[in-house]
């Protein structure tokens, strides 16, 4: 139970300071509706090839955009070095990464569901009924790069090349779940759609396996 | 502020080696101090005095050697206050809110009201609900140190705790940790020159290339360990 009220006290923390700041929101927010502003204007695609391409777009803009939500998350840490304060006053190490999840999830997904409209509309696609898969899905892709991204997150913020480090570990390492995700997300905008349950098993699979590694190993990723 | 007795915790070194790269930080550290005991440490800059207290606060694991926490650390994650050379706090924060998430953390016996007590105590009463960006390198240091000391911890280490530190608010923390160190709470703090937290010490060492040079109780040979210069 402490490691649940350590990582809800750090949420409150990390959402307090960010919608304080408005940082990362405005910086991911603004980046997610330039990539598909610019892609809908250069392709000016037909309904057809927006539901075979649009969710492809869709997710590469929301990976960038994670890339660019993930790099301070930690560095935010050491500027004051309350990373070992946090270090020394929580029970659980891993309430720490618990908490910078939630709140990377949560933000990433607050972005996906702003941009969710503009893309239907610029892409002139509907998700009218598949609204809650679609939900489900960005849920189960966003917590997946949020978990691989606050891992690799704390090992890059401790290396020389941290800004090049991160997307370089990152890319490789979330294809799976993007592709898969691109996939659940391509069925969903159908004229008939469906949902793909083995694809969502997989991202649940996914995300089950990166967070137990985390789980298990994240104490040593948080050793100076 | 009444300081309730603590379950002291007593550290012991043994042949402690910490190498960032090919630079050794600490080599060889074997100390033994005692629950209760108020530790001056004394050292030129790069002596491995923050290397030490870091490792004391298990932030560092050794290279090589072993750290032993004996007396009240049979709980698995003692209370330890660490004051280091950057704050430790969130600039994005109140003092307020810093205090309370910390107290949470740490699972403090109504967090706010120990946070306003403390922040009355350093002088902040009345800055505690501004951000901690907006506060000067001295009222930053006192929300450390109102930080540090939320959980009353069995051991406060303490790395140059008087920098940026006015007057008053020196004479305050002296004071205050003369009440914890009276009550059997474990004190190291690595200090520049004589001072009246020197003073509080009950014994002084002094490091050198990450070893210990010098290693007194108090008494005539006390001053002598900051008598060097060292900057």
């Amino acid at each position: 139970m402490a490691l649940l009220s350590n990582a809800a006290v750090l949420l409150g923390k990390e959402v307090r300071t960010e919608f304080r700041s408005r940082e990362l929101l405005s910086t991911t927010i603004v980046f997610v509706l330039v990539v598909v502003v610019v892609f809908s204007f250069t392709f000016d695609p037909t309904t057809h090839e927006s539901r075979r391409f649009g969710p492809g777009l869709l997710w590469m803009a929301f990976l960038f955009a994670a890339s660019l939500m993930l790099q301070p998350c930690f560095l935010r840490e050491q500027v004051n070095d309350t990373l070992s304060a946090l270090r020394l006053a929580v029970s659980d190490p891993f309430a720490i990464f618990l908490a910078k999840i939630c709140a990377n999830t949560l933000f990433l997904l607050l972005t996906e569901l702003l941009m969710l409209p503009v893309f239907a509309a610029l892409f002139n696609v509907s998700f009218g009924a598949q609204l809650p898969g679609i939900l489900l899905t960005f849920c189960l892709g966003s917590l997946g790069i949020s978990v691989v991204g606050t891992a690799l997150a704390v090992i890059s913020a401790q290396a020389r090349m941290r800004e090049l480090l991160l997307p370089l570990l990152l890319l490789p390492l979330l294809t799976p779940i993007l592709v898969v995700s691109t996939e659940v997300t391509i069925r969903l905008m159908q004229p008939e759609p469906y949902m793909e349950w083995k694809g969502i098993g997989l991202m649940a699979g996914f995300d089950v396996v990166f967070l137990t590694v985390l789980w298990l190993f994240g104490e040593y990723l948080l050793e100076e | 502020m009444p300081v309730a007795p603590v379950r002291s915790i007593g550290l012991q070194f043994d042949q402690v080696d910490k190498r960032y790269g090919a630079v050794y930080a600490l080599r060889n550290l074997t100390l033994n101090i005692t629950a209760g005991e108020c530790v001056a440490i004394a050292g030129r800059n790069g002596s491995g005095k923050t290397t030490l207290l870091r490792v004391a606060a298990q932030l560092v694991r050794a290279t090589h050697g072993s750290l032993t926490l004996s007396g009240g650390a049979e709980h698995p994650k003692p209370a330890i206050g660490f004051v280091a050379h950057a704050t430790m706090v969130y600039d994005e924060l109140t003092a307020a809110e810093n205090l309370v998430v910390f107290a949470k953390l740490q699972r403090v016996a109504e967090p706010k009201r120990r946070a306003d007590e403390l922040l009355r105590e350093v002088g902040l009463e009345d800055r505690k609900d501004s951000l901690v960006r907006t506060f000067s390198r001295g009222m930053r240091q006192r929300v450390a140190i109102a930080r540090a000391l939320l959980a009353q911890p069995a051991l406060l280490l303490f790395d140059e705790p008087g920098t940026g530190l006015d007057a008053e608010s020196s004479a305050w923390l002296t004071e205050h940790l003369r009440k914890l160190r009276d009550t059997g709470c474990t004190i190291l703090m690595s200090l520049h020159g004589d001072s009246d937290l020197a003073r509080l010490a009950t014994r002084a060492i002094r490091l050198e290339g990450g070893s210990v040079i010098a290693d007194t109780q108090r008494g005539a040979m006390f001053q002598s360990i900051f008598a060097v210069t060292d900057c």
